[in-house]
């Protein structure tokens, strides 16, 4: 294990190739943009042989220890809070950091942001639960978008623990899909989602859909560099999830009820679910959809086109 | 297990501070964790110790101070205190307050030798 930043036997695959050990840096040499300090890139090399580089930044602002210096050119180490210096008793000080503790995602975000930005490509992050039906939605938003006159041209990046069985299912469509396997891990971040764009290269103006693992807690604390969190919530869960679970619907833009063509045999209080949502976040949008009947998948796409025109008009 | 992400950020700011600043151990880790953030501090707590090992940190005391969580009631346009996410408005009862504070997670100083 790497002592510098605790890297180490990492189960992260991309398409099955595990992300090597250690190996931090993208290719495109992305330094995380934590704003408080300039960037230093720093390499370092493993026992095993791999090697890799960190950027880092200085936290700065606050003075370092130095031993006070008497007039005789001798060091004095007893001007400490302890007053006197012995190996045993240590000089004691605090030093302020003041640093997000996801700063380093934060910034891979920033750049992902930045790179889609520059190309006019919407990404949206879509989580939920295990079994909400998010791959099936995809599998049809994509044939719609690509049976239109005018194909939209759709990618997509696939968050799983294991196996790439959804990437195939999306393939299958003719859509580019890459599969991002987590391991032991329970969220995307955006180093792998970074990673992801330089293998998939999204063409200007298309549309990302990055599939995240199904989970409803800690992808919310996640910024992948999207335009937007789409969280889905089907019906055949229950309507107390937005509370039982607030943080996802907290960060999310729009809400997709999916399986709604399941309504009649439910007892699910689609209004309560609704109201719930939005108690948690009163600006969330909320479309009901059906994957399967295909029911609101009308006003989804119209919501996708808004947001994808917006991005390409605020294409540099 | 996001927590054990979070964990591993700390560890790196620390790991940074310590090359920067030029010190090598450090006795306390200090943070300010949101009480609406994303974050459970006994969860955090829990992968924190093992997280650190073999680090300038290995062993350190970890203080977590808890930043009351704060909101802008859309209702009546107050800034009220909330304990979560799903709380009412203490002045009106309405439900759409947007979180505005303690929503953040940071490490804020460390105590070092």
């Amino acid at each position: 294990m790497c002592n510098v930043c605790g890297c180490g036997a990492g189960e992260i695959r991309i398409e099955n190739e595990p992300l090597v050990p250690g190996d931090h840096a993208p290719a495109y040499k992305w330094a995380p943009v934590g704003g408080r300090g300039a960037g230093r890139a720093q390499a370092h090399r493993h026992a095993d042989g791999s090697g890799h580089s960190h950027a880092h930044a200085d936290a700065g602002g606050a003075a370092v220890f130095h031993p006070g210096e008497r007039a005789d050119g001798s060091l004095d180490y007893g001007h400490g809070p302890a007053g006197a210096h012995a190996p045993e008793i240590s000089q004691a000080r605090l030093v302020a950091i003041e640093r997000d503790i996801l700063d380093k995602n934060d910034g891979y975000a920033g750049r992902n942001r930045d790179w889609l930005g520059r190309r006019g490509i919407l990404a949206l992050n879509l989580v939920s639960s295990p079994g909400s039906g998010k791959t099936s939605l995809l599998v049809r938003t994509i044939e719609a978008l690509q049976a239109r006159a005018e194909v939209v041209p759709v990618t997509v990046v696939e968050g799983d623990q294991q196996t790439s069985f959804d990437a195939e299912r999306i393939r299958a469509t003719g859509a580019p899909a890459l599969q991002i396997n987590t391991g032991k891990g329970c969220h995307l971040d955006a180093l792998m989602v970074g990673r992801a764009l330089e293998r998939l290269d999204p063409p200007a103006g298309s549309v990302l859909l990055i599939e995240n693992v199904g989970n409803l807690v800690c992808p919310a604390a996640f910024d992948l560099g999207e335009a937007a969190k789409v969280v889905v919530l089907s019906v055949t869960e229950g309507e107390d999830k937005p509370l039982k679970y607030p943080d996802m619907f907290a960060a999310a833009r729009l809400m997709l009820v999916n399986k709604i063509d399941l309504l009649p045999y439910l007892s699910f209080d689609l209004a309560r679910a609704i109201e719930f949502a939005r108690r948690i976040n009163p600006r969330l949008e909320v479309i009901q959809v059906s994957a399967s009947s295909g029911a609101g998948l009308d006003e989804w796409l119209g919501w996708i086109d808004a947001q994808r025109l917006a991005a390409r008009d605020a294409q540099p | 297990m996001h927590e054990m992400s979070l964990a591993e950020g700390i560890r790196e700011i620390v790991e940074e501070a310590g090359r920067s600043q030029g010190f090598r151990r450090v006795r306390a880790v200090v943070l300010e964790i949101g009480q609406l953030a994303s974050v459970e501090p006994d969860a955090l707590r829990f992968c924190f110790d093992a997280v650190m090992k073999d680090g300038i940190a290995e062993g350190a005391v970890l203080r977590i101070d808890v930043m009351p969580g704060s909101g802008r009631c859309m209702d009546c346009g107050a800034t009220v205190g909330i304990n979560a996410l799903y709380d009412p408005c203490p002045r009106c009862g309405g439900y759409r307050v947007q979180a505005t504070g303690g929503t953040g997670m940071r490490v804020r100083e460390l105590e070092i030798e």
